[in-house]
């Protein structure tokens, strides 16, 4: 396959836009149908065969206008086509003073992506890079025997010498420049996206009451990316096959052929249940931040969980479904907090008011999610209405975000919530959160 | 395969030969349009297009079958959607009329065979009978598959059918070919042109999104939907199309529910023509806001702003303003 086309690949890889084998050899066959002539006409098609959803279309859009933006692309690749490498291979580098003080755009540039390719620059990954990989350039094109007469001239001092240096000087710092620009711009082809992903795993990583305010934009797009992933996971139904009752209708109509002896016997398909979500949160200043994002998740995976209840509480409890519905996710977040965050925490008042108002949404097809540090304040927990509601549904879940050694330490009643849970999690960064939501869907599937 | 095989495919030269001919049955395309068929005919690939409703992904598929005067297949999908319904049947009625004809007639087919081996062997030739093409009932992708001079075959909708669905279509869509297992494959001599398309319902899985090109289909800037409209509805004046769409335009920049697609503009359109209006203005937009907009927060979002709408209209030059070009990515 052409060398072009494979950075390119690389270069949509590493910026988050998934590119099959399958689908490198169609863009190889779409080369050879299109060729490079005509560029607005590659662009479209390159889109058509690689990018497959809005998202990845953009990104191939930038990303094509970064890579093949190295002028006269066709006749380059013919220069640096296989046949002429090996020719060329041997030769030594055109004499860098000759070549800048030239002119000659195109020999410049030339020389340029032969240096970038010997100094392998398009393995840049950090921005840190670029001086480095720059550097690197200059000296495949000669840096050396610059740097030595450059040296000479000085030695020589005087007049002439000085003019001299001062050229030559001037000569290295215009080829630096060029070097760093190719550099950079290698850095945003092949590096900038990986950066990004570092950036994105090392987030998910951290504390969710450490981040600050700048976290909170890339916060938001990996939960966007998060939902996305658990979405297509948990958006397929499975019909789970009920043996053992007959589909009479089916069963007659497939054997029909065989004059009604049913030879062919169809058992009747049950669908699994959809998921059916009652999220609890304690929105108290300890577990706020964490209530955040999992609200963030949860409400961006609405299209997989349609059925889906929030409630928020300190003291009294009270749903929030319409606030956040209403609203956008960050107004709604602060008229929450507002609304039930200033109260004194009890869990005890908290279950009776779910109790009192909604009882009747806990089925035995919801999870019960729980969100909260299970510190009361020393008030009566209310075990008893905490295991009745863990009778009524499927399962309770609980996210604590402190760390286990903590738990009933304190006014933390948790142990006595403990045993009606069919899971109790400590739950402190992104990748903890997804985990615990990829759990509760499986039990749908 | 014969080199000769007349195919329905010919006029598909370069892109531009597309674009013209689609736009010569009324189909105003894009270059991205156009490119994408153009691919889909180079590499025998299916298209996959997405996009709001109502922007003409369908449109397209009808389109292309009545300029190169090929059958359109169309296969509408939803939920539950199985293979019966799309690739074929046996035709059990008929099977079981004739079953009952023989019936009668069995006697006299066995009378003279002696042994129970030699009414067997002369059972045994009705039964590829029974399972032949005559009883066999071909759905969509079975009869795009059969003609001879290629088609057009439309999976409308395809995130509506269930995933099992979904993973059967792959099979087709790569080696155009379907198995009966009483009769055999049955291989497309020439592959249809496969256009699929979807509203996003659901996220389509990664093996058909590899298998397929993907096109998105955006709203039309200024220019295409004027030429979109000028050419479904006959003799309307130039000054009022400017208005209209540059109206429309602007309503798509607002926040509402559903923003008003070029089928609705194309109505509105004829709705102004038969009520011999020749320019927009306030009170005649009201009134039939209800052509454009078919929600009734919409209508309620959009009439107190129709006189703002109006002015900018009047006053924005037409032209490109979508930013990214894939406008409901933002």
């Amino acid at each position: 396959m052409e060398r072009p086309l494979t950075n390119f690949i690389r270069a949509l890889r590493s910026s988050d836009v998934r590119v099959s084998t399958g689908e490198a050899l169609d863009a190889a066959r779409t080369l050879k149908l299109i060729g490079y002539a005509d560029r607005a006409m590659l662009k479209d098609s390159l889109a058509c065969v690689l990018a497959k959803s809005p998202e990845e279309k953009v990104t191939h859009d930038e990303l094509f206008e970064l890579y093949f933006s190295r002028e006269d692309l066709p006749s380059q690749s013919a220069a640096t086509g296989r046949n002429d490498d090996t020719a060329t291979a041997g030769n030594e580098p055109p004499d860098p003073v000759e070549l800048m003080e030239s002119g000659d755009e195109a020999a410049i540039t030339l020389a340029l992506e032969k240096a970038a390719e010997a100094a392998g620059v398009d393995d840049i990954r950090f921005s840190t890079q670029v001086a480095y990989f720059a550097q690197q350039m200059v000296k495949q094109m000669g840096g050396g025997r610059l740097q030595a007469r450059l040296l000479e001239a000085l030695q020589t001092g005087g007049q002439d010498g000085d003019s001299e240096a001062q050229r030559l000087i001037d000569i290295r710092r215009a080829l630096t420049m060029r070097a760093r620009e190719r550099a950079e711009k290698a850095f945003d082809v092949f590096g900038a996206g990986e950066t990004q992903q570092f950036r994105d795993d090392y987030a998910a990583d951290k504390k969710l009451s450490a981040l600050d305010r700048s976290d909170m934009e890339r916060m938001k797009r990996l939960v966007a990316k998060i939902a996305k992933r658990l979405a297509i996971k948990h958006s397929r139904r499975r019909k789970k096959r009920n043996r053992g009752q007959l589909d009479v209708r089916r069963t007659m109509r497939a054997n029909a052929g065989l004059d009604g002896v049913p030879f062919n016997v169809i058992w009747r398909q049950k669908r699994r249940d959809r998921p059916k979500i009652l999220v609890i949160c304690d929105v108290s200043g300890s577990v706020a931040q964490y209530v955040r994002f999992l609200l963030l998740l949860l409400w961006s995976m609405k299209d997989v969980v349609p059925d889906l209840h929030a409630f928020a509480f300190s003291f009294r409890l009270g749903p929030v479904d319409e606030t956040l519905e209403q609203n956008d996710f960050e107004v709604a977040m602060a008229k929450i907090l507002r609304e039930y965050g200033m109260g004194s925490t009890s869990y005890g008042q908290a279950w009776s008011d779910l109790k009192m108002n909604h009882e009747q949404l806990i089925d035995r097809r919801s999870t019960l999610l729980i969100m909260g540090d299970a510190r009361s304040n020393y008030g009566d927990p209310r075990v008893d209405l905490f295991r009745d509601f863990a009778a009524r549904a499927k399962r309770v879940i609980w996210l604590n975000p402190e760390a286990e050694p903590l738990w009933g330490t304190g006014d933390s009643v948790i142990p006595r919530y403990r045993p009606f849970c069919a899971q109790m999690s400590h739950v402190a960064t992104l990748k903890d959160l997804e985990r615990a939501v990829d759990e509760i869907l499986s039990a749908y599937s | 395969m014969a080199k000769d095989l007349v195919t329905g495919y010919e006029p598909m030269t370069s892109v531009d030969a597309i674009s013209a001919g689609l736009e010569g049955v009324g189909y105003i395309s894009t270059r991205q349009i156009s490119t994408a068929v153009f691919l889909a005919h180079g590499l025998r690939k299916p298209i996959l297009i997405e996009g709001p409703a109502g922007v003409g992904k369908t449109d397209l598929a009808a389109s292309l079958s009545r300029w190169l005067d090929l059958p359109l297949l169309r296969l509408q999908c939803y939920e539950g959607l199985d293979e019966g319904k799309a690739l074929y049947e046996w035709k059990y009625g008929k099977q079981l009329l004739y079953t009952q004809i023989l019936k009668e007639k069995l006697n006299d087919v066995i009378g003279d065979a002696e042994t129970l081996q030699a009414s067997l062997g002369k059972l045994s030739s009705f039964e590829d009978l029974f399972f032949s093409e005559q009883f066999l009932e071909s759905r969509a992708l079975l009869t795009a598959m059969k003609q001879e001079a290629g088609s057009v075959l439309l999976i409308d909708e395809i995130d509506k059918s269930d995933e099992e669905f979904e993973a059967f279509l792959l099979e087709v869509l790569s080696d155009y070919q379907v198995t009966v297992p009483e009769i055999g494959t049955i291989r497309a001599n020439v592959p249809p042109i496969v256009i699929l398309t979807s509203n996003n319902v659901r996220e389509l899985g990664d093996a058909l999104k590899r298998r397929c090109l993907h096109l998105h289909i955006g709203f039309p800037d200024h220019a295409r939907e004027r030429r979109i409209v000028r050419a479904r509805v006959d003799g309307i004046e130039e000054a009022l199309l400017d208005q209209l769409v540059s109206f429309v335009q602007s309503v798509r920049e607002v926040d509402i529910k559903k923003r008003p697609s070029i089928a609705e503009t194309v109505d509105w359109a004829k709705t102004l023509l038969l009520l011999h209006s020749t320019a927009l203005d306030e009170s005649f937009v009201r009134d039939t806001l209800n052509v454009l907009l078919k929600h009734e927060s919409d209508i309620a979002m959009i009439s107190p702003e129709v006189p703002k709408l109006l002015r900018e209209a009047a006053s924005k030059k037409p032209g490109g303003r979508m930013v990214s070009g894939y406008p409901d990515v933002g």
